[in-house]
């Protein structure tokens, strides 16, 4: 594994290792000192060439936490404001030292031309590019799914945790906008490959042409979805607010109405079904806060976990080492 | 200049004859021996042609010189067996005027390596509001007969019923980039199974298809010629060919690379791929061979569209579309068209006598006795790799890089001077002929 670009071409003996090592990583948090020594020296570039703190501030923890330097690389007010090409901007960087490239863009594709082109030789970890990929994010998500289908505490340390499963027979769906949504297709690829059975509930317009050839089955109505599966988790996704004015459903109020985790629609499920979402949330839009705040959401711990995944990425990619034993 | 006498050559794929040039015309060999001794050119093996006439292509001058001039795009359809070549609209200025087509048109006899007839814009500045001085176009010194907002899709119904009807006066054709906007906003590939996984946004074959649909329906109505450029989808070639069997007076298009590539490609994100009409699937592929070889697609356009390093070598989103494809058109439509049963005599069809025809090139698409001696050789058997840095245009985006060819081009006559020469180009054409000095 040279790159990590998306999750379709990822094996599942390859996804599971890295949730693995990941589990290995929530053990840091617990000594006195939160690092390792694994990657001093080494230089992490996170180069953002679209706003994203949270991921970006999730990634440069998980750096920091294997003592890897940090650039941030943000392309507002930058060079690429004033014209430069991406080629010019990846070159810049890389002179200065990259070990790898955490990269975040508006254009699908875009993490993968940057590893093709041979214009630089580091890793390069796509930190989610247009409506394609969000590898890390489906990785966190599986990651917080697995430990808590588990039995296990959802995020945190945990010595004995769950290694070398997949998430089989897992009953998951994603709702919402699945169209512009790079977690819904990382996610769709990762959790069929662990063994889930993926549902996708999503007004027709906000599903892809061609959905039907993903392995996935298909809801336009949330309620009867509700009615015929015991869903193991519901992963809500956030709508964009530019999306409200393009005709893709009416308007806010109806959506809400039929595609949103109301207090009632939560009431109605079974008391074991979690909830997630990969945030920023619309509150009172795609999800109510009665879901939002319920005992059964696992947001947090999703938060949480991610830094333990982007540590295991990093990790892996940057030593070529499988699993991490001091 | 000197006269040549081209030995042995297949001609049409139909047996070996002679053919000799005098005074740039095909001419009679008896003619030849009474005068100059002509340069002989044993052509053994090689198959003569008309020479190859391109409805649509980007020389991008004036305005993107560092994309392509008109010298270096004509020596490009020198190098690719063309021997008149039509060069669209959108250029910087637009060709809207007569003075812009006439200068592309005397940029085309400057450079004399082929006939550069220039394609006018349909609206002003292409922008779909107000017809462009189509008869001013028609009547100066470039005689423009093509009309087209190329890249812009005549979106308006009324003001492509006006353009229909109005070009009549000069039996004009106007040539439509079938394209609803609103249907491709911000369209990035081929809507499809691949864009789906891919999270581009897609280019639906049906923003193709119902333009196609309304404008057979108005050329129908009012009785014009409508070309459809770069027909790129199933659909759209039922469609053409239903209204071919009704009689209306539509023309169509193909390119080479629709011929023979699909969106499968766009998964590698290199913007090589990247292009409008965007490559469609394989069953798109299937249907586009079959109209080519049964005539409802009359032409092989090429669409050549140079683009500086540096609108390709970028992400997907941000690249350019287009590519190029007049050095290699014939030898990809050689490849494509090889499970069919398609002759040499429907190659001359398709790359020369058709778009002759339709565009009213008057001397070019023709062997016979008498023409202008517009004429191409080709080698059927001489296996060859593509290689995009050693061809004459300026584009280097050729998506058919490090691809096996069978067919070479060898030689190009333009109007009785061999610009193009067992391969190599030569020099222009002394006199920068063109039809337009009878």
């Amino acid at each position: 594994m040279r790159h990590l670009l998306d999750t379709s071409s990822l094996s599942r003996a390859e996804a599971i290792s890295l949730l693995d090592i990941a589990e290995e990583m929530t053990l840091v948090s617990e000594r006195e000192v939160k690092k390792l020594p694994v990657l001093r020296g080494r230089t992490v570039v996170n180069l953002f060439f679209e706003d994203s703190t949270r991921t970006r501030l999730s990634f440069e923890a998980a750096a920091k936490r294997l003592s890897a330097d940090v650039l941030n690389f943000s392309a507002k007010g930058s060079s690429v404001s004033k014209g430069e090409s991406l080629q010019d901007t990846v070159q810049t960087i890389s002179a200065m030292g990259a070990d790898a490239l955490v990269v975040r863009h508006s254009g699908s594709g875009t993490p993968h031309r940057l590893a093709h082109t041979g214009w630089i030789d580091v890793p390069v970890i796509n930190a989610g590019d247009g409506t394609h990929e969000h590898p890390t994010q489906a990785l966190l998500d599986a990651f917080t799914l697995r430990r808590a289908l588990g039995g296990f505490p959802a995020s945190g340390a945990v010595k004995d945790g769950p290694r070398g499963l997949g998430l089989d027979g897992a009953k998951v769906a994603i709702v919402g906008d699945i169209l512009h949504s790079r977690v819904a297709r990382s996610n769709v690829h990762l959790l069929a490959r662990l063994g889930a059975e993926v549902h996708l509930i999503a007004p027709p317009t906000l599903l892809p042409w061609g959905v039907e050839t993903w392995p996935v089955r298909l809801h336009y109505d949330f309620d009867q979805a509700l009615r015929g599966v015991d869903f193991e988790a519901l992963m809500m996704l956030r709508v964009q607010h530019e999306r409200m004015h393009e005709s893709f459903f009416p308007n806010e109020r109806e959506y809400a109405r039929l595609w949103g985790l109301s207090a009632a629609r939560l009431d109605r499920l079974p008391t074991e079904t979690f909830i997630m979402h990969p945030g920023p949330m619309n509150r009172g839009f795609e999800i109510s806060a009665a879901a939002a705040d319920s005992d059964r959401t696992l947001i947090l711990d999703q938060v949480e976990n991610g830094v333990s995944v982007r540590m295991a990425v990093l990790y892996r990619l940057l030593t070529g080492q499988e699993d991490h034993n001091e | 200049m000197s006269n040549h006498l081209i030995r042995g050559a297949n001609v049409l794929g139909q047996g070996r004859a002679d053919i000799a040039i005098k005074d740039g015309r095909i001419v009679d060999p008896e003619l030849l021996t009474a005068g100059d001794p002509p340069e002989i050119i044993a052509a053994d093996g090689l198959v003569a042609l008309p020479g190859l006439v391109d409805m649509h292509t980007h020389l991008r001058e004036p305005g993107k010189e560092d994309a392509e001039t008109v010298l270096t795009g004509s020596r490009s359809a020198a190098a690719g067996g063309f021997t008149c070549v039509h060069a669209m609209a959108n250029t910087a200025p637009v060709a809207d005027t007569a003075g812009v087509v006439e200068q592309v048109h005397r940029l085309g006899r400057e450079a004399g390596f082929t006939e550069v007839v220039p394609v006018g814009a349909v609206t002003i500045g292409l922008e779909g509001r107000q017809l462009a001085e189509l008869g001013a176009m028609a009547r100066s010194a470039a005689r423009v007969r093509v009309f087209s907002d190329d890249g812009i899709c005549v979106s308006d119904p009324l003001l492509m019923r006006r353009a229909l009807e109005y070009v009549k006066t000069f039996d004009g054709v106007i040539a439509q980039h079938a394209q609803e906007p609103r249907l491709t906003e911000g369209a990035q590939m081929n809507e499809g199974v691949v864009s789906a996984e891919l999270g581009l946004p897609g280019w639906p074959a049906v923003a193709e298809e119902s333009i196609i649909a309304r404008d057979v329906l108005l050329a129908e109505h009012v009785g014009s010629r409508l070309h459809i450029c770069h027909v790129s989808t199933a659909g759209s070639v039922d469609i053409i060919r239903w209204a071919k069997s009704r009689g209306v007076r539509v023309t169509a298009e193909v390119t080479p690379h629709h011929l023979m590539l699909t969106d499968e490609l766009v998964r590698s994100f290199d913007p090589v791929y990247k292009v409008n009409p965007p490559l469609r699937t394989d069953a798109d592929v299937q249907a586009l061979r079959e109209a080519l070889a049964d005539g409802t697609i009359d032409v092989v356009g090429t669409d050549h569209a140079p683009h500086t390093a540096e609108h390709k070598c970028s992400e997907w989103t941000a690249a350019a579309m287009g590519m190029v494809g007049m050095e290699t058109a014939l030898p990809i439509v050689v490849e494509a068209m090889n499970d069919y049963d398609f002759s040499f005599g429907d190659l001359a069809r398709v790359m020369s006598e058709a778009p002759a025809r339709i565009t009213g090139a008057s001397g070019h698409g023709s062997l016979e006795v008498g023409a202008s001696a517009n004429l191409v050789l080709i080698d059927p058997d001489a296996p060859h790799r593509i290689v995009p840095s050693e061809h004459a245009t300026k584009g280097r985006n050729n998506p058919f890089a490090g691809l096996e060819v069978s067919t070479r081009i060898t030689d190009t006559f333009f109007y009785g001077h061999r610009v193009l020469a067992e391969g190599r180009l030569t020099t222009p054409h002394p006199a920068g002929a063109s039809w337009t000095e009878k």
